[in-house]
C-alpha cells in the first residue's frame, strides 16, 4: 500500500503529462513515467480514470474522494487489492488530484465507500475481466481455466502478469457496470483489518501533512481578517510594519488584508503589528435572543419532507397532546491543525496543494475567483488535520492565492493562525424544532407533526473568504453533481418510524447568522436529537418501555434487528422513565436512540449509562454501547474507529460546544471559551458490527454521530424527570431543568 | 539584530541564527530544522499538539522563546524512534491503530513517554490525567489511553 502525493513542481509543470513524481516514504521515485507524455484521463466512465498499472506490475488507483484521515485510503486500497486480486503493497493510490483523478464530487456525507468505493470495485472488476480475456488469447487457454495470483494469471502450467499484458499502457475501455465482482465468499482482503500504513509515519514525525508541505522558494502568508464581519477596511498603516526583518509585502485588495513574509515568524508578526482601521459592523442577531431571530427569519419556501395520512385531523380529534420545542447550537468544526493551503502561479498557471476535501470543486472557485480558464488550475490533495467536513482549507487555498499573485505568483503558505479558524470557517448553522403529537384513548400515537427550521440548500460551494473580502463579481460555477436532497439541514428530519398519520416540513429560513457548511453529521444529528428525544417523550407519556416503544413503530427488520442487538449488548432492561423519587446527589439514568441514517443508509442504535451531579448539574457519561450495520464491512477495524470518534466527538459537542460571538463577530476564538471534551471525560465506547457482506456497504463516517445528543438527554430523563431539549446540554441547563421541574409529577413533564 | 541560539536537538548541536530571540522554539524546529513532530494548533498554550521534550521534562513549544531552550537538550517525535524503529510508545499507538487524522497525536505521545519515564505502572485515570490538555478532536482518546497502557505493560 504506498502513500503517493505529487510533490515536484518541476514535473508538475508538464502539462497534465502523466510524468509524475511521487514520494513514497519520502523518497520520491519516479513512478508511472513508462507511461508517456500522454494525458491521464479522469474520465470517471472509463477504466484509466481509476487504475493503471506500471511495467512492474504496480497497480496505482486515482480516487476522487480523499482520507481526511478516516483510513478511507486503505480501505479503497483493499477494495481494488482484492477485486485485482494483487497483494496490497502493490497497490497505491492518487487522492483528489484534479490532473489525475476523476471529479467523484467532494468528499462528504459518509459516501465514500458507496460511491467511489464501488466505483474503484466496478472498474476494478472490468479490468480483471479484461486481463484475463488477454490471458486467455496470449496463453492460448480459456478464460474459464484462469486464476489469478497477486497480478499473475495462471492456468494450464502458463502464465502472464499484469504488468506483460497492460504494464505502462491503457486498457482504453468503458467501465463495464455489468462486469462480474467476486463473491465475497472469496475475499481474502475485503472484510480483514489491515493495518494502515499511515500510522508508523505518523507516530513518528515522518507524516507529511498539508501543514508540514514545503516548496522551495516558498514565502509565508498570513491573513489579517476584519474586526467585525461586514466591516470594510478604511485604512492600513504599513509603515507599522517596516521594522519587521523579513517582511516582504502588505497585500492589501478590498477588505482582503494580509502579509507576505519570507519566514513565518515574520509573517505572524507583521499581522499582530500592522495597523489596520476597520468601519464599525454589528449585523449579527443578539446571542442571547437567538432563537427568537431563528422563528422570526423569513421562510423562502416549505419542503415537506413525510406526509402520511392527514395529521392536521388526527391532531384535532385527539383527546391528548403532546409538544416540544428542541434547538441545538451553532458549531465550530474545531480541526486541530488550522486550514493550510499552498499556491504558487507560474506564467498564468495555478497549483494549488491544500487539504480540501473537494479538490475538483476549489478548482473551480479559484479559477472564478482568479479570473482565469479552468484548464490553468490544477489542485491537488494533501492530508492535513481533520476537517469534519467544509472548514477552512479551501479558504486558506483562496488567502494564498491572492497572496501569490501579489508577489509575483512566488510559492505562498498561508497558514490560519487559532482565531483565523475559530472566528472564520464556515459554521454549522443554529437548528430550530417544533414537535407535537396526538394520543388516543388507548394511548396509541395517532399524528405526529415536526417543523424544522433550517437554512435551505448547503451542498453548493461555500464563498471563499478571499473572494468575498476582495469584492471578486461572483461568477456562477457549474458543477456536474446531481443531488438526491440537496437541503443538506433536512436530513433525517423524516422519522424511521410508523405512525398512522405523520407530517414533516422543513421551513426553509432565508438567512443564517454566519457563513456556513457542513459540520460533521449536518442537519442528521441536530434532527435526530429532536426526533429520538421525542420519540422518548411519547414512550415516557403512553408508559411503555422506550425499547418496546421503537419495536412496535418499526417496519423495518434490519433495524428490527439492530434494536434486538443492541438491547442483549446493553442488557436492556424493560423499565419505565424516569427513575422514582430521585433523592441521591449523584443519580444514574440510561437513554436509547436509534437512527436509519440518511442519505448513507445505515442503521445505528446506542444506550448509554450516565450519571448526573444534581448540586453541580454536571452530566458524566461512563459508557457508550453502540450497534452498527453499515452492509458490508470493507474494513472492521477501520469502521470502529470511526464509531468511537463520532461518539466522542459529538459527546463534546453535545455536551460542551456553542459558538459565542456579539453583534460584531465570533468571540469563542480558543479553545478556553470554545472548549472540546478531554480525556478525563471520556467515556467507554463497547461496539457490536452487524457484517452484511452481501449488502452494498453503506457510510460510517457520520452515522453513529446521529443518535449520540438524543441518548445523553434521554438518560438525563431516566435520571432525574427533566427533559434536556437544548445542546449543549450544559451544567447551567440540568440546574435549570431541575428548578423549572423538580417540583412536577413526572407525568405532566 | 539577529543573534545565534545553540541548542541540542534530537542529539544533534545545532545554532539557528534568528532576528527574534523571542521566537517561540516551535518555528525554529519547523521552519529552520525541518521537523514535522512537534506541529502548531494553537499558538496559546491549549491543546498540546506542540509538545516537546526539554531537558527531558514536557513543555509546550509554541510557549518556549527558542532564547529559553540556548544550550538545553530537546527531544521531538522524531527523537524517539522512526517508522523502522519506533520508540515502545510509538510501537505500542501503531499496535493500537491508536490514530485517526493523526494531527495531534505528538502531543500525547511526548506526554506518554514523559508520563512512563517517572510512573512505570499508571492507572488509567493517571493516563487520562496525565494526556487532560492534549486536545483530540477526531475522538481517538480511548485508543491512545490503551496505546499507553500496553507501553506501561511492555517496558
Amino acid at each position: 500500500m504506498l502513500d503517493l502525493v505529487s510533490t515536484r513542481r518541476d514535473v508538475l509543470k508538464t502539462g497534465g503529462a502523466l510524468l509524475v513524481a511521487f514520494t513514497f516514504a519520502d523518497t520520491a521515485l519516479p513512478a508511472l513515467a513508462e507511461s508517456g507524455p500522454r494525458r491521464k484521463t479522469v474520465e470517471s466512465d472509463e477504466i484509466d480514470g481509476f487504475l493503471s498499472i506500471d511495467a512492474d506490475g504496480r497497480v496505482t488507483v486515482y480516487s476522487g474522494k480523499v482520507d481526511l484521515g478516516t483510513g478511507l485510503r486503505t480501505a479503497l486500497t483493499q477494495i481494488a487489492a482484492e477485486e485485482l486480486d494483487v497483494s496490497l503493497d502493490r497497490v497505491g493510490l492518487i487522492q483528489g488530484d484534479t490532473e489525475l483523478t476523476p471529479d467523484q464530487g467532494p468528499t462528504w456525507a459518509s459516501l465514500s465507500m458507496q460511491i467511489c468505493g464501488m466505483r474503484i470495485r466496478q472498474a476494478a472488476a472490468t479490468a480483471r475481466k479484461a486481463l484475463v480475456e488477454m490471458a486467455a488469447a496470449r496463453l492460448g487457454v480459456p478464460a474459464t481455466e484462469l486464476r489469478i495470483e497477486d497480478g499473475t494469471i495462471k492456468g494450464d502450467d502458463k502464465s502472464i502478469s499484469f504488468a506483460k499484458l497492460v504494464g505502462g499502457g491503457t486498457f482504453s475501455l468503458k467501465v463495464d457496470n455489468d462486469a462480474p465482482v467476486k463473491h465475497p465468499a472469496s475475499y481474502t482482503i475485503v472484510g480483514k483489518s489491515v493495518l494502515r500504513l499511515d500510522i508508523p509515519s505518523k507516530v513518528t514525525g515522518r507524516f507529511t501533512y498539508m501543514q508540514d508541505f514545503r516548496i522551495d522558494g516558498m514565502l509565508h502568508g498570513r491573513v489579517v481578517r476584519p474586526l467585525a464581519i461586514g466591516a470594510h477596511l478604511e485604512n492600513v498603516d504599513a509603515t507599522s510594519v517596516n521594522d519587521i526583518p523579513g517582511l516582504i509585502k502588505v497585500v492589501r485588495e478590498g477588505n482582503f488584508l494580509g502579509v507576505v513574509a519570507s519566514t513565518e515568524w515574520a509573517a505572524i508578526q507583521a499581522t499582530r503589528k500592522l495597523k489596520a482601521t476597520w468601519s464599525h459592523w454589528e449585523g449579527l442577531p443578539e446571542q442571547a435572543s437567538l432563537w427568537d431571530y431563528v422563528r422570526a427569519t423569513k421562510i423562502n419556501s416549505d419542503k415537506v419532507m413525510a406526509n402520511v395520512g392527514d395529521s392536521a385531523k388526527a391532531l384535532l380529534d385527539a383527546p391528548k397532546h403532546i409538544s416540544a420545542t428542541y434547538d441545538f447550537a451553532i458549531h465550530t468544526h474545531g480541526s486541530i491543525g488550522p486550514s493550510c493551503a499552498v499556491v504558487e502561479i507560474d506564467e498564468g498557471k495555478i497549483t494549488c496543494w491544500s487539504a480540501s476535501q473537494a479538490t475538483h470543486r476549489l478548482r473551480r472557485q479559484l479559477a472564478a475567483m482568479m479570473g482565469v480558464p479552468l484548464d490553468n488550475v490544477r489542485c491537488l490533495y494533501i492530508e492535513g488535520s481533520g476537517c469534519y467536513g467544509r472548514n477552512g482549507h479551501e479558504d486558506a487555498a483562496g488567502d494564498a492565492a491572492l497572496l501569490s499573485r501579489a508577489v509575483g505568483g512566488q510559492p505562498v503558505r498561508v497558514q490560519w493562525m487559532r482565531a483565523d479558524e475559530h472566528g472564520w470557517d464556515p459554521k454549522g448553522p443554529p437548528t430550530l424544532i417544533d414537535l407535537r403529537a396526538g394520543v388516543n384513548e388507548t394511548s396509541e400515537i395517532i399524528a405526529w407533526e415536526s417543523e424544522f427550521f433550517i437554512p435551505g440548500d448547503g451542498l453548493a460551494p461555500v464563498p471563499l473568504i478571499a473572494a468575498t473580502l476582495a469584492a471578486v463579481p461572483p461568477t456562477p460555477i457549474m458543477e456536474p453533481y446531481r443531488f438526491g436532497n440537496a437541503d443538506v439541514m433536512s436530513a433525517n428530519s423524516a422519522i424511521p418510524y410508523t405512525f398512522p398519520n405523520i407530517r414533516t416540513v422543513a421551513h426553509l429560513l432565508a438567512e443564517t447568522p454566519f457563513r456556513w457548511s457542513w459540520v460533521r453529521s449536518p442537519g442528521r444529528l441536530q434532527n435526530a436529537f429532536a426526533n429520538e428525544c421525542f420519540v422518548d417523550e411519547l414512550a415516557a407519556f403512553v408508559g411503555v418501555d422506550p425499547l418496546e416503544f421503537r419495536l412496535s413503530h418499526l417496519n423495518d427488520p434490519r433495524g428490527a434487528e439492530l434494536l434486538q442487538r443492541l438491547a442483549a449488548l446493553a442488557k436492556w432492561r424493560k423499565r419505565l422513565s424516569p427513575r422514582r423519587d430521585p433523592q441521591d446527589d449523584v443519580v444514574t439514568g440510561r437513554g436509547m436512540s436509534y437512527a436509519k441514517d440518511f442519505p448513507s443508509p445505515t442503521y445505528v442504535g446506542a444506550v448509554a449509562d450516565i450519571e448526573v451531579d444534581r448540586r453541580s448539574g454536571e452530566i458524566r457519561v461512563q459508557r457508550f454501547f453502540v450497534v452498527h450495520d453499515c452492509g458490508q464491512v470493507i474494513n472492521p477495524d477501520g469502521v470502529r474507529n470511526q464509531i468511537e470518534g463520532n461518539v466522542i466527538q459529538t459527546l463534546s459537542r453535545t455536551l460542551k460546544e456553542e459558538l459565542l460571538f456579539d453583534r460584531s463577530a465570533v468571540t469563542s476564538l480558543h479553545w478556553a471559551t470554545y472548549p472540546i471534551l478531554t480525556f478525563p471525560d471520556v467515556p467507554d465506547v463497547v461496539i457490536e458490527l452487524l457484517d452484511r457482506p452481501a449488502e452494498k456497504p453503506s457510510g460510517a463516517g457520520e452515522a453513529a454521530a446521529a443518535v449520540v445528543p438524543a441518548v445523553i438527554s434521554n438518560a438525563v430523563f431516566d435520571a432525574l424527570g427533566v427533559r434536556l431539549r437544548s445542546v449543549p446540554l450544559t451544567p447551567a441547563k440540568v440546574l435549570a431543568a431541575i428548578e423549572r421541574y423538580g417540583q412536577r409529577p413526572s407525568r405532566e413533564l | 539584530m539577529p543573534t545565534s541560539v545553540s541548542l541540542d536537538v534530537n542529539g544533534r548541536v545545532v545554532t539557528i541564527e534568528i532576528g527574534d530571540p523571542g521566537m517561540p522554539l516551535l518555528y525554529a524546529l519547523r521552519d529552520n530544522l525541518q521537523l514535522k513532530g512537534p506541529r502548531f494548533g494553537c499558538g496559546l498554550g491549549q491543546c498540546g499538539t506542540c509538545a516537546v521534550l526539554l531537558d527531558d521534562e514536557p513543555v509546550l513549544s509554541c510557549e518556549v522563546p527558542l532564547s529559553k531552550a540556548a544550550n538545553k537538550k530537546v527531544v521531538t517525535l522524531e527523537g524517539l524512534g522512526s517508522p523502522e524503529k519506533p520508540s515502545p510508545v510509538q510501537q505500542a499507538f501503531i499496535d493500537e491503530q491508536a490514530a485517526q487524522c493523526g494531527y495531534c497525536l505528538n502531543g500525547m505521545i511526548i506526554h506518554a513517554t514523559a508520563l512512563l519515564a517517572k510512573t512505570k505502572d499508571p492507572t488509567v485515570p493517571q493516563i487520562k490525567k496525565a494526556l487532560a490538555d492534549d486536545l483530540c478532536r477526531c475522538g481517538t482518546h480511548l485508543r491512545i489511553v490503551r496505546a499507553v497502557q500496553r507501553a506501561a505493560r511492555r517496558a
